[in-house]
Formats: C-alpha cells, structure tokens, sequence
C-alpha cells in the first residue's frame, strides 16, 4: 500500500459477499468497510494490534485448493471456501485472495458472549459514576453480548481505585480490561513508554512506571482511546454526562497545526474537547495543551460590554455610539499617524476586514504579533499563532515582526498618535503602559480585561475560537473551518461584525468599496468578497470547506509545523509484546 | 365511502322498554337501600379530613432524595434521572466526594439537586429509572409555594422530604 501508486486488489467473501480490499488491510477494517462492524477492545487503526482482548474473533477460511493447486470454484464462479475449524481474531490479519470471513454466526456470537463474560467477571458496577458511562464499549457490547445475569460467585478481585496517574490523568484499575491501548500508545505515538501491566491473571494491574508518571503532553489522549472508564480526564471527571453534551466539529487554535477537534457544550458551557479524526492534520490525537486551553473563555476576565472613555473614565456604552465614537476619534488622524496591532489568532475573515480598516484609515502600519514555543515532532508546532499562514496570504504580517518593531519605535517618538489593537495585548510586545500612556487614541477589540485595555479609549468586547465562525490556515496550508459551538457572553458580538461596522463607520457606507462588493450581512458575504480577491480562496465559499479542511497553500517549506501525513498506520512492529 | 349502520332488531320484551325500566329502578332502590344503611361513601371534607391513611402504596407524589441506613444520600449524580425526565424539572450538579470522607468510596455526589415543582408532573419515571434507588416518589401532594422560588425544592429539601428508606441494595458497602 505505501510504496505502490496502484494498489493491488484482492478478493475477499464477507458474510457470503464478495468484496474487493487493497491487499495490506486489516481484516477488521475490511469487515468494517463492507458495512460488517466486528467489536474490538484492544484493536486501533493507528497503532499496533497485540490481539489480546479477543473481542474480534470471527469465523475464516481459506480457497479449497484442487488437486492441480488451484482453487475450485463453486457454481457462482467463485472460490469455494475451506472454513477452519476455530475462530480467529480478525485485528492482526491482512486480507488475502480469496479470504472467507463470517462476522456472524452462531459460533461467532457464542465466542463475543464468552468474552463479555470473563471481561464483566472482575469489572466494577460503577456505570452510574463512570465518566465513560454513554460512550462505553463495555456497555455497548454488553447489551449485544452480555448476560442479564452474573454466574460469577466469588468475590471480584479489588484493585486500586482513584489512582492520580499524573497531572492530568486519573486511573481506576477495576475498570481497566488490559486491552493495552495506552501502553501503546505512549509507546509508540508520544515516546514515553511509562504505562505498563503488573501482576498476573485476574490480578493483572495497569500502573506508570515507578518514581514516572504519566504526564506527557499527550497523555489524555490515553483517556480518548481507553474503551472503558479507566482512565478518565482529571479535568473533566465529574462535570458531566457525555450524553447532555452537544458535539460541534471545530479545530483547536493553540498552535499553527490546527488539530481537528470535537467540542462538547451543553447550555453554551464548554466542558471538553477531544480530538477528530483528520489524517492530513493530526490522525486521531492532539495535545493536552491544545485540548484544555478553552477555560480562558470562561473567565471572570471575559469584556462583556463595549465601553467608551468620557471624563477619564471608561463607561459602559451602546454599541452603535462605541463604534461611533471609535470612528470620530480616528478619523482625524492621517495614515502614518495609526497603527494596527493585528492578531495571528484571528480569522481570515477578520484579517479580511482588518486590512479594509487599514485601507479606510490609509494604514501602512500593520502587523501581526508572533508567538512561538517550543515544538515538539509530534503535533505541536513553534508558531502558536493558529493563522499566520492567514494574515501572511492576506499580506497583514510582515512575517519576521520588522514593522511591530517600527510600530513601538512610532509609538514612543509619538509618530503615532492612534492605534488599534485587534485581539492582541501591547504589553505582551514591549509595548508598556508609559507607551500606551503617550497615545490620544487607542481603540481595543478584546476578549479580556488586562492592563492594556484598562488604558483604552474605546472597548469593543469580541468572541472567543468556539463561540464564532470563521476559517484559518493552518500551518500546512490547509483552510479549515470554526463552527459556533457556544454564544457569546453578555454583550460581546462577533469580530467581523465589529469591524464591518467601524469600517463603514469611519468610510461611510457608500464608499466605494463598499458599492463594489455589496452588503455584507453574514460572514458568508465577507468571506465571498475575500474570495473574489485572493485566488487562493477562488471558488470556495464558507459553508463549502469540509469539516476535514481544504488545502489551499501548498504545505513545503512553510515553517511552524512538523506533523507527520500519517501517523504510524500499519507500520511492522518493531517488538513483538 | 359512507358505510351504512344496521339498527338492532329489537324484540317485542324490548320494546315494551318496562325490562330496562325496572331495572334502572332496581339499581336506584339499592343505593336507597345502602344510604339507609350507612354504607354509601360520601365526599370528605378535603382541608379537615384527609385521606393520608387510606393513600394506596402506589400512590406517586413528590419525588424525593432518600437515604439508607448507614445515613448516606443515595444519590450518586448520574443525572439519568435529569435526562430522563419529561418536563426537564430536575437540575444536578455533580461533585466528588474528597479523599478520606466517610463515604469516599462512592467518588460522586450531587453537589446540587433541583426538582422544580411547577414542572414536575409526577410521572415516576425518575424513581424508575435511578439505578442507586435514590429517588422515589413519596406521599406528599401538597406542594404549595408563594413565589416560583420557593416552589423548586433543593438537594435539603428533598433529603426532608425523603426521609430514611430501609431494606434497600447497599452496594457501596466495602465488601462489595
């Protein structure tokens, strides 16, 4: 599969319907693919499968060969099978020509029943306080397979319970099945090998590593793939039941590598994210960083009312007088007189409408701010900036962060006499409050209350990543699409929103490019507008970008993000366990 | 289509309509009969008399937290029975029970626990879908507030009203 453009096709019989499968795959996943789901505990399609749960056993056979070797053919024209005498697991076999398999069948079914059986022996009757209890395998394929009653009449054997794995991960032992899905996954995806099994049989225990813990940057992607509620998020544990919880498609915007993310709310609470399956971003994981960098939304910090500075003082405002009066105190100034501190974090849409505001304003000082970190070779990128491919494509980052320089020089000498900072706090660019303090106007548009805006001349309160809608480029180039997951707090309203209306407040609304392009009455039109303007984005509308992305940018040489394709799918194992 | 009803044929007895006369009849002597006897049964005098005692077990009135022997609140704030409830009366917030406290072993409690009682509608189905056998529907019909406030009943409230219930699962002991 990997090296060959035409991947070779073999036959496979799937409970008596023959089906064509690259060779290389997995019989699971063939099963999966011809609509035959088989139940798994220990198997995951990227990593390595040790068919210990065997959960996926099913019935195989292979072609009745002639005595010429050659397979005989039944009176369909096909093979006639030859079915082996025992099950089979089906995780840790490649489909072959002329492979039989039966998903169901009597003997089929007695084995996931024996199996359910002897993985409910020891496990605990928590489902009420699970945190897994809804989105639990065990509990799925118990009510497909299991008894009604325990023939079990022993004492179940006990085993540690609320164990603190490390910062972010919580171990119940009781719960755990042994399918061995984290051990290898910090094995082989996070290079981190600190889980590992202890003791024997029923007394099997999963534990870290003495004097270790388990507090890599992606251990609670542990918690996703762990079928049962043994290893629960610390963060999330308690807060709620995962079937109040609404699912909204996002990405996470922590970094330039955009993983895809499902957001869980409910009654416009965010209670957790987890990652979304998207092979050209981030294979089924994301970091914890990303994972949990949502509670700032949340914060009593949070700008709830657009506010205007009279006698000294910022007061609460209206919002057509915030941006009125943004506008009238803007206007009088010349180009080379303001200065726009724009943000890597913003959309494409807003980076749209920020560079009409520059355009209105006859702004040539603009700029985004860079934020880097350290990456590792997994997922997390250097640049944290989730869309300075964005603001770079839209020409609204000068990229090694020059004209940020020139714009604190500005400031200081007092060139600049008006700046605008979009979603960015000064400060946190050697722009100090004896800077700020030596501008007549300084207009913010923020989610949080800081030092900066204290000192500002207008206040408009914006949205947080899950609470708009928008694109980005991540740092591979590929366009990606922010569905609304919660609303706003209080009276904060949408970015773009906020800047169409200062734009039109400060050109008036027949100005010329207001005429050219129409209305813009949803984020739609903006981003139609910018379509027409940018070849990248050339037929492409919003609501028309996947929730997998498009790639609009080619990805090499762009710097930032060094996520693999795909992460190790079908690669040999190294060890056998 | 118009579908055409056969009248009953009635027989000559039947016309002469005196059977069901007096049969009519005789049902009106026999309550005669009873209230001459005393053993009609007359409206109560609802404010003054009430009819507690003769409630039947199977009587559904305000739902309630219960707890069990050893003094625990059963609840362990699953929430099915939040997610269950038609009305949506019913609000939890759920918590973990600190290290070290008498029942640490259970992990969860209800941190809060509103039943709003204006919309309670009194369907059991809380009660029958608990899996703890936390919350049952009591006897009390009389659930009167003067403010909409007043009127939810909280996690105290609902321990009030519960009172202790015996004979229940104890799962949580440390046996177990």
């Amino acid at each position: 599969m990997p090296n060959d453009s035409q991947p070779q096709l073999v036959n496979v019989q799937i409970d008596d319907v023959w089906h064509q499968f690259p060779k290389g795959t997995r019989l699971i996943e063939a099963c999966e693919q011809a609509g035959s789901y088989v139940p798994r505990y220990c198997y995951h399609k990227k990593l390595s499968s040790p068919g210990n749960c065997r959960m996926c056993l099913i019935e195989m056979g292979m072609p009745k060969m002639g005595p010429d070797r050659k397979p005989i053919l039944g009176p369909d024209g096909k093979p006639e099978i030859n079915w082996m005498p025992r099950p089979q697991i089906s995780c840790a076999t490649d489909v072959s020509e002329g492979l039989g398999v039966r998903t169901i069948s009597p003997l089929v079914e007695e084995c996931r029943r024996g199996v359910m059986e002897f993985l409910l022996i020891n496990h605990p009757l928590d489902c009420p306080i699970c945190d897994q209890a809804g989105e639990c395998r065990l509990q799925e394929f118990s009510v497909e397979y299991g008894r009604q009653d325990s023939r079990f009449l022993e004492h179940k054997v006990k085993k540690p319970k609320n164990v603190v794995l490390g910062p972010r991960v919580t171990l119940d032992d009781e719960r755990c099945i042994l399918c061995s899905r984290c051990i290898r996954f910090c094995k082989e995806i996070a290079h981190d090998d600190v889980l590992g099994f202890v003791d024997r049989g029923s007394h099997t225990t999963l534990t870290a590593h003495p004097g270790k813990r388990l507090e890599n940057n992606y251990s609670l992607n542990t918690v996703d793939i762990c079928p049962v509620g043994a290893l629960t998020s610390s963060d999330f544990r308690f807060k709620m039941r995962v079937w109040f919880l609404k699912e909204t498609n996002s990405f996470c915007t922590s970094c330039a590598t955009g993983c895809n993310t499902i957001i869980g709310t409910r009654e416009d609470v965010i209670y957790r994210q987890t990652p979304r399956e998207n092979d050209a971003v981030n294979s089924t994981w994301m970091c914890d960083y990303g994972r949990l960098n949502f509670a700032y939304l949340e914060r009593d910090r949070r700008l709830l009312e657009p506010m205007v500075r009279t006698e000294n003082k910022l007061q609460p405002a209206t919002w057509p007088h915030a941006i009125a009066s943004a506008a009238t105190q803007l206007k009088p100034y010349v180009g080379w007189q303001t200065a726009i501190l724009a943000s890597g974090r913003m959309t494409n849409e807003e980076l749209w409408l920020a560079g009409r505001l520059a355009e209105s304003l006859g702004v040539t000082l603009i700029d985004i701010v860079p934020r880097t970190g350290e990456a590792d070779d997994i997922l997390l990128s250097a640049d944290r900036n989730p869309n300075t491919n964005g603001a770079r494509l839209l020409r609204l980052a000068s990229g090694s962060g020059t004209v940020l320089q020139q714009i604190k020089e500005a400031v200081w000498s007092g060139q600049i006499q008006a700046l605008i900072t979009l979603g960015e706090n000064p400060l946190r660019c050697g722009i100090t409050p004896e800077y700020l303090a030596r501008l007549p106007v300084y207009v913010v548009l923020d989610l949080l209350a800081n030092d900066a805006t204290a000192q500002a001349s207008v206040v408009l309160p914006s949205l947080g990543f899950a609470e708009k809608r928008g694109s980005m480029i991540n740092g591979k180039g590929r366009l990606q699409r922010l569905n609304r997951a919660v609303r706003g707090p209080g009276e904060a309203r949408d970015d773009w929103e906020i800047l169409r209306d200062l734009v039109q407040a400060i050109s008036g609304g027949n100005s010329e490019s207001h005429a050219r392009s129409g209305r813009l009455d949803t984020i739609e039109d903006v981003f139609r507008q910018m379509s027409e303007a940018v070849p990248e984005f050339a037929g492409l509308t919003l609501s028309r970008i996947s929730d997998l992305g498009v790639q609009v940018l080619n990805g090499d040489g762009k710097p930032g993000n060094s996520a693999p394709e795909k992460m190790r799918e079908r690669e040999p194992e190294k060890q056998p366990q | 289509m118009a579908i055409t009803v056969s009248r009953p044929k009635l027989n000559w007895s039947e016309r002469l309509y005196l059977p069901a006369i007096l049969g009519g009849m005789a049902i009106t002597f026999g309550h005669l009969k009873n209230m001459l006897l005393g053993r009609t049964k007359v409206t109560m005098q609802y404010p003054e008399q009430k009819w507690d005692s003769q409630m039947p077990d199977h009587y559904r009135g305000a739902p309630a937290l219960v707890k069990d022997e050893g003094g625990r609140v059963r609840c362990v704030a699953c929430q099915l029975c939040e997610f269950i409830c038609p009305p949506r009366a019913i609000r939890i917030v759920p918590g973990e029970i600190p290290l070290g406290e008498r029942f640490a072993k259970v992990e969860k409690y209800p941190e809060k626990f509103d039943i709003d009682m204006i919309r309670c509608i009194y369907c059991g189905m809380c009660e029958e879908v608990c899996p703890e056998q936390a919350i049952f529907l009591r006897k009390d019909y009389a659930i009167t507030g003067y403010t909409r406030a007043e009127m939810v009943h909280d996690k105290e409230k609902l321990i009030e009203i519960g009172g202790v219930m015996h004979g229940l699962v104890l799962k949580w002991n440390e046996k177990k």
